[in-house]
């Protein structure tokens, strides 16, 4: 039996950055499912009579130019940040997967093909197709996952069309080949794990990256629809009263800098546990 | 006396750039059966290419143009997909160069020795106490406990031996070892040749040991094939061909073998010349460019000299050299 310090859990709880992300992500996590219940106010009631109220005991962190809670909308914010992040990530890591995979076993044809497809869609701005096909598709937050799904899956692809081609050729798999194992065998049983751990990396990293996506898009108004607590529809909201009452922008910008720093802070100590060559020592 | 292995004219061709490079041209060998085989050679004289073909895992651009591999009298080289498969792992295994690189990094060496015995219907528990048995056999110190290691906690020697056991596991009738000294230091070298000894005395396979170090062939094979560029050019019983070679190429690769050496030079001895290119071999002796017995006659195929049978080498000179 492994003791647990030396399990992937323990040794993530060994380093203070990993701690830290674990904190905030659980904070997250736990906003996001109870944001019903730790909610004060109904994020959707507007109270034309507090508008702009500053931070008291009744308006936690005040509110916002409809009178509406914004330590309410901050959860629900943290709701969608986390719906979109892990939706649109799984779509396109496995999207990536499975093509990235073909790409590296297919024959050259293919891999030249499915290369050319990767490229051609990391060669535009992600802001400028975010814009295009906020154009083409209705507002919400279906088109923001489509938008990430479109501009990430081509990372995950040629990591693991990558990985796929190196392993293909590693000695280890001619060695299991040599030894009787099926191509099925070799694909799913020696491939695969060898390929998951930068893929999960690379998955971790991602979620943040997603999630100023949604923010950004929010921002600019071709996210989320209109009244949408996103934290980006948030910044946009508070924006424009940044003067008189900066807590509307602040509780949009900074549970999105202290997620965004959570899940990079996870992904950078899941990097240096999983990958073999920086973890120091055992 | 009955042979493991049998490989008849077989020829393999690489598809490059510059046309087809014919890697091995009509390689003939035998392996008795018990007995161990070296294959002796400098790099890209198609040693890794005859591995290969015997397990019809060479890379896609490289085809069999010819010839008959005969595993325990039965026709391989035809064999279907599925026939191979049975074969690979069962009755022929494979100890690769690197221990380093040869076990994958990411899966337990319990489960990679498990997964060998896929073919047999036996449980869980009783697969695992085989593979500990089997590690236990190669001198591998805590069998048990090191199921559930990763190749990555063991040292060079260690996996090579893990290497081993995983190749012998399954009692094969042919055990490859292609170069599985090259990359161990000098005394490693010699534990993991007289593992190989004991192996072969235990579970009585034959054992085809490719190396291009004259010496290890030397302490371990019985028998030796020399090729160079892609041909045999002699073979023989171990101290027939290194006492009393009978091709010049043999000659002066012993010649040239720096253990030999008795005081300090300038530099090591080597044979003049380079390899033909494989893609235009030359008409007739193959070695003739770099050979210092070479005469007209060497312009035509030379003959199958046989000496003291099974000894015999590719010279048209043969008798001359062997002396």
């Amino acid at each position: 039996m492994t003791h647990f310090r030396y399990t992937l859990l323990g040794r993530l709880l060994a380093d203070p950055m990993a701690v830290v992300a674990i904190v905030i992500i659980s904070g997250l996590v736990l906003a996001a499912i109870f944001a019903d219940v730790i909610a004060p106010h109904d994020f959707r009631a507007m109270n034309m009579a507090d508008r702009f109220a500053p931070p008291s005991w009744h308006y936690w962190l005040g509110t916002d130019n409809l009178g509406r809670d914004t330590f309410s909308r901050l959860l629900q914010g943290g709701r969608i940040a986390l719906y979109v992040a892990m939706t649109a990530v799984s779509i396109s890591a496995l999207i990536g997967l499975v093509l990235g995979m073909l790409a590296g076993f297919g024959p050259r044809w293919l891999d030249n093909t499915l290369l050319f497809f990767f490229d051609t869609l990391r060669a535009y701005p992600t802001i400028i197709l975010a814009l295009a096909l906020a154009a083409l598709l209705p507002r919400g937050l279906s088109t923001v996952i489509i938008v990430v799904v479109v501009t990430s899956f081509s990372e995950y692809g040629r990591v693991v069309r990558t990985q796929t081609l190196s392993l293909k050729n590693a000695e280890f798999i001619l060695a299991e080949r040599a030894m009787g194992a099926s191509f099925g065998r070799i694909v799913f049983h020696h491939i695969l794990p060898n390929v998951l751990g930068p893929f999960f990396i690379l998955a971790a990293m991602n979620l943040p990256v997603v999630i100023t996506i949604e923010a950004g898009m929010s921002f600019l108004g071709i996210g989320v629809p209109p009244g949408t607590p996103s934290w980006g529809a948030t910044l946009k909201d508070g924006f424009d009263f940044i003067r008189t009452t900066p807590w509307i922008i602040l509780s949009g910008g900074l549970p999105l800098i202290l997620v965004t720093l959570g899940f990079t802070f996870l992904g950078e100590a899941l990097r240096d546990q999983l990958d073999p060559k920086l973890r120091k020592g055992r | 006396m009955t042979k493991t292995l049998e490989v008849e004219r077989l020829s393999v061709t690489y598809a490059t750039r510059e046309g087809g490079l014919q890697a091995l041209r009509e390689v003939s060998l035998e392996v008795p059966a018990g007995q161990i085989v070296g294959i002796v050679g400098e790099s890209g004289c198609g040693k890794s290419t005859l591995i290969g073909a015997l397990l019809h895992l060479l890379p896609e651009n490289a085809t069999r143009t010819g010839g008959s591999i005969r595993l325990a009298d039965e026709e391989i080289a035809t064999a279907s997909p599925r026939r191979l498969r049975d074969l690979r792992g069962q009755d022929m295994s494979v100890v690769f160069q690197d221990p380093m690189t040869s076990l994958n990094p990411v899966i337990s060496i319990g489960r990679q020795m498990r997964d060998i015995q896929y073919r047999d219907r036996i449980g869980h528990a009783e697969k695992n106490d085989r593979a500990a048995a089997m590690l236990a056999r190669v001198g591998m110190p805590d069998p048990k406990g090191k199921l559930s290691a990763y190749p990555h906690e063991l040292s060079g020697g260690m996996r090579q031996r893990v290497a081993i056991a995983m190749a012998a596991m399954m009692m094969p009738k042919l055990l490859i070892a292609d170069e599985p000294t090259t990359a161990l230091d000098a005394t490693l070298e010699i534990q993991i040749i007289e593992l190989l000894k004991e192996i072969q005395k235990e579970i009585g396979c034959a054992i085809l040991f490719i190396s291009h170090h004259l010496g290890v062939i030397a302490e371990l094979c019985d028998r030796v094939v020399v090729m160079y560029a892609g041909e045999v050019v002699e073979e023989g019983a171990v101290e027939e061909v290194f006492l009393r070679p009978a091709h010049p190429y043999t000659q002066k690769l012993i010649e040239c073998d720096p253990g030999r050496l008795k005081r300090k030079v300038a530099s090591l001895p080597s044979i003049p010349g380079s390899l033909p290119d494989l893609t235009n071999p030359p008409a007739g002796c193959i070695f003739r460019a770099r050979c210092p017995y070479a005469t007209d006659i060497c312009i035509e195929r030379p003959p199958r000299v046989t000496l003291t049978p099974p000894h015999w080498a590719a010279c048209h000179h043969a008798q001359e050299v062997h002396g």
